[in-house]
């Protein structure tokens, strides 16, 4: 039998390995996790991450964006996006541009997800943002998967300025609709509905209990009487029945005077500029103030 | 050539082709790789840029589009000779149809988002339902009518509730991806996509495949069939559940692909001396040469936008069977 | 050994019965003629025996009971010729007429020897040797009808159940078709075949089963089943008697009179 001794020298040995073992974890395990090279080839598939890692990444850390990046009807930064190749969210190109991190949307094309993750590569995926912390968190997040901390606290620190102006700015009060193809509006709960409130106007829409992307008949949209109807200012060249809502009689006697076009580049993917937006909105209402 | 010996080279002739399409299916792609070098890589056990794009990506593709195709073909034939009526084509059951509503509500509902192969398994689950309400409504003795209009109902039913989640779906987004699943695609589909659909494609065959003898008789009407050792019960089971395995699966797997399982039978009826029990394999490998071709042309026409499989075989399929229906028309009348 | 034995037979379609009970019983060489009017039930009949509609009651097929027996079995017992002359694809008539054979053929298996045979002895039997090659559905309506006739020939069973086979043929052809039937009986087959007209009927049947609403009102030798007084009751005909080349004459005349 083992006598109390011995028992006492095994335990002692054991805490002691234990102990050794804990401190070695913590000490060289812990700068072995943030040794982590950053990423030098970021491969973007969806129209908001490309231009997210566009204003975050640093020089040749992005290697390509989505075609849609350079549409200016869907991207804010089309000009800039042609500086990066173009690439059409397919995994065998994606494959061969050899990336060590993808960015995609939650709805991107779900089987090439799937695809590319099988094939090995590490895809972090984005979800749509609906409001101006949604936008704070994405950006804070790319920033720690492109290590560009200090340049994501930097927009993330100019957005809060922005935000703090806006509120200081003049609230007009007046009320506003979204107002585009297919009678959608948005609701609560949607972008849009954060740009109208950030530049101190009423959504109708929201008042009306409506949430989320929707249609508001035209009737509602005529009783409600918005001082100011927003619309879409894309223009996509081919007539579609949804735009002949914005041609009824009706609706033209009610917009003949309160038009806004709205860049609805920079409101589809929330980004510090969609704060522009919400300038151009202020401004707009204040100047209506004015007879 | 006598009628004997016209058949087998018909079915030669169809497999080369389906073949040589699979071949060509498997060298479309962004990376420009020379077809030797990618037959090399097919095989070999490498691991490197190459191998991978083959094996895991065009690979699974072209296998998907064979078997996709064949399995519309097969059970396009089927349904066509048990329903005695060449306007059948496997949506009419309602499988397809039921699939498609399965998959959109793991979409909707964000189910899909979960694993990769939630939404295939919640198609799945909709096939299964609805070839059991089929069943349960034509019960063993009803009959062909009866399945027609079971099918029709439950077409129109699951039809409805997809629009029903479209219109109530409070995110852009997610209709966008419901509505563009449902055009049908086999873009970047993977080996899981396959090993998942295989099987079921295989019990649909076995089953689909085995009422050769009982189609031909079924030619004289169900009565003089009965009598002629024919078991319409069992007839209808394996045509039902073998549509609903084989079209469940492959609707799960790449959306609704329409017009295949229509047209293909019609195309090769004469040239089998209208045989339903020639016509079977016939229709299988034209069935996979009509799917291959159209995924082929799909990446070749227009590479850079994601043009919808289902798309093509309707735009090809649907003036194409007005082409027949108008040269046969002389015939009918 | 029996061929077809019926005992107690029922059906009923919906609340209504349709067959009242029926008990007969068919043995080999007989040329049975199925007759009365509209709505007797005679195709019916035909169609329960066979199990293509439920029904209550024994029948039995060359003894053994046919619910008891698999499709394939029973099919090699009895063939059947349908009042539908259905061909539903552009088939070659030789098709059609192989289609006898599958029940003695297992699964897809080609056709042996003893198959051909068969088939191009039903061919010749109706005359439709030079069709051979020709699509089914492009025939005449009485080409097409001998077509199917050669089908259930080739099925060589021995009990044939033919419903109304007759119909849109021409005479010739229809006393051929009566000729076949008489000679299949003289090779020690059975024929059961329903018909409409009398006159056929009386000539060339070795038995007649008359039935009316459900029930077998007679069943004997054609002269001791048409008679005037059954002829007017089920009937409502009077018909003319006669003979010629030694075998009876019934010609209905017109509807008959009261009393």
């Amino acid at each position: 039998m083992w006598s109390m001794r011995a028992l006492q020298t095994a335990l002692s040995c054991f805490a002691a390995a234990f102990l050794l073992g804990a401190v070695a974890f913590f000490v060289f395990g812990q700068p072995a996790l943030a040794a982590e090279p950053a990423p030098r080839r970021v491969v973007s598939m969806n129209v908001c991450t490309d231009q997210l890692a566009m204003l975050i990444a640093g020089k040749d850390q992005l290697h390509s964006v989505s075609v849609l990046a350079s549409d200016p009807r869907t991207s804010a930064m089309a000009v800039e996006a042609k500086a990066f190749p173009a690439n059409h969210a397919l995994a065998e190109e994606i494959f061969l541009m050899e990336p060590d991190l993808v960015l995609a949307g939650t709805f991107s094309a779900r089987a090439t997800i799937g695809l590319v993750r099988r094939l090995g590569f590490r895809v972090e995926t984005f979800a749509p943002a609906r409001s101006f912390s949604d936008i704070r968190d994405n950006i804070v997040r790319i920033g720690e998967l492109l290590h560009r901390r200090r340049r994501a606290a930097e927009l993330v620190a100019e957005m809060d300025d922005g935000l703090a102006r806006l509120r200081a700015g003049p609230h007009s009060g007046r009320t506003i609709a979204l107002y585009e193809p297919n009678s959608y509006t948005a609701g609560g709960g949607t972008l849009a509905s954060e740009i109208f409130r950030a530049a101190g106007l009423i959504n109708v829409a929201e008042e009306l209990g409506v949430t989320g992307s929707t249609r508001l008949p035209l009737e509602q949209l005529i009783m409600a009487r918005p001082n100011l109807i927003g619309r879409s200012s894309s223009d996509y060249g081919a007539p579609a029945l949804a735009q002949e809502n914005l041609v009824h009689p009706a609706f033209r006697a009610l917009a003949k005077r309160e038009m806004i076009d709205l860049p609805v580049a920079k409101m589809i993917c929330g980004a510090p500029f969609t704060l522009d937006a919400a300038f151009l909105l202020q401004d707009a209402a204040g100047r209506r103030n004015q007879p | 050539m006598n009628a004997g010996r016209r058949y087998p080279v018909l079915i030669a002739l169809l497999a080369v082709l389906t073949l040589a399409l699979f071949l060509l299916s498997l060298t479309i792609g962004p990376a420009g790789i020379a077809f030797a070098e990618s037959m090399k890589a097919l095989f070999s056990d490498k691991a490197d840029g190459v191998a991978l794009i083959m094996r895991e990506i065009r690979l699974p593709r072209a296998l998907l589009g064979l078997m996709i195709g064949a399995t519309l073909g097969l059970s396009g034939a089927v349904l066509q000779g048990y329903l005695r009526n060449p306007l059948a084509e496997p949506g009419l059951l309602g499988i397809s149809a039921s699939a498609s509503l399965g998959a959109v509500l793991a979409i909707y509902t964000g189910l899909s988002a979960a694993f990769l192969l939630a939404l295939p398994l919640a198609a799945l689950a909709g096939a299964v339902a609805a070839v059991l309400v089929v069943q349960a409504i034509a019960g063993q003795r009803g009959g062909a009518l009866l399945v027609i209009l079971a099918g029709i109902a439950i077409s129109s039913f699951a039809g409805a509730m997809t629009s029903l989640a479209l219109n109530l779906s409070p995110n852009p987004f997610a209709a966008v991806e419901i509505m563009f699943w449902m055009l049908g695609s086999l873009t970047d589909r993977s080996m899981t996509h396959v090993w998942l659909a295989a099987p079921f494609m295989l019990v649909g065959w076995a089953m689909l495949g085995s009422l050769g003898r009982a189609l031909d008789a079924l030619t004289l009407g169900s009565e003089t069939a009965a009598t002629m050792g024919v078991e319409l019960r069992k007839v209808q089971f394996l045509a039902v559940f073998g549509t609903a395995a084989g079209v469940g699966a492959a609707t799960a797997v790449a959306g609704a692909i329409g017009f295949v399982g229509l047209v293909v039978p019609h195309i090769l009826r004469p040239l089998v001396g209208a045989r339903p029990s020639r016509l079977l394999p016939a229709s299988a490998l034209g069935g996979a040469s009509m799917v291959l071709a159209a995924d082929t042309l799909v990446r070749i026409l227009a590479p850079e936008r994601d043009l919808k499989l289902g798309v093509l075989t309707a735009i090809v399929g649907a003036p194409f069977f007005l082409w027949l229906v108008f040269r046969t028309r002389r015939s009918l009348l | 050994m029996t061929l077809l034995s019926v005992k107690n037979l029922v059906v009923e379609l919906g609340l209504r019965p349709v067959l009242n009970g029926l008990d007969f019983a068919v043995r080999p060489g007989e040329f049975v003629g199925l007759i009365g009017p509209n709505g007797a039930g005679k195709s019916t009949l035909l169609r329960s025996v066979l199990g293509l509609v439920p029904a209550r009651g024994e029948v039995r097929l060359s003894g053994e009971e046919a619910a008891a027996t698999s499709a394939r079995l029973r099919a090699t017992r009895a063939a059947y010729l349908a009042q539908e002359r259905e061909i539903a694809w552009a088939v070659p008539v030789e098709m059609v007429v192989a289609l006898g054979r599958s029940p003695h053929r297992p699964g897809l298996a080609a056709l042996t020897e003893k198959d051909r045979a068969a088939v191009d002895a039903a061919m010749r039997r109706m005359d439709i040797e030079a069709f051979r090659n020709r699509i089914a559905t492009e025939l005449s309506g009485g080409e097409k009808a001998r077509v199917l006739v050669a089908r259930a020939l080739a099925q060589d069973t021995p009990l044939l159940l033919a419903d109304e086979p007759t119909a849109g043929l021409d005479p010739a052809h229809q006393i051929a078709l009566m000729r076949l039937f008489s000679s299949l009986a003289a090779d020690g087959k059975s024929v059961v075949a329903s018909l409409h007209d009398l006159g056929l009927a009386a000539r060339w049947c070795s038995r007649l089963i008359l039935l009316d609403k459900g029930r077998i009102v007679a069943d004997g030798l054609p002269s001791t089943v048409l008679t005037p007084e059954n002829l007017r009751a089920i009937y409502g005909v009077d018909a003319f008697f006669g003979e010629a080349h030694g075998a009876p004459i019934v010609h209905p005349l017109d509807l008959a009179t009261p009393g």
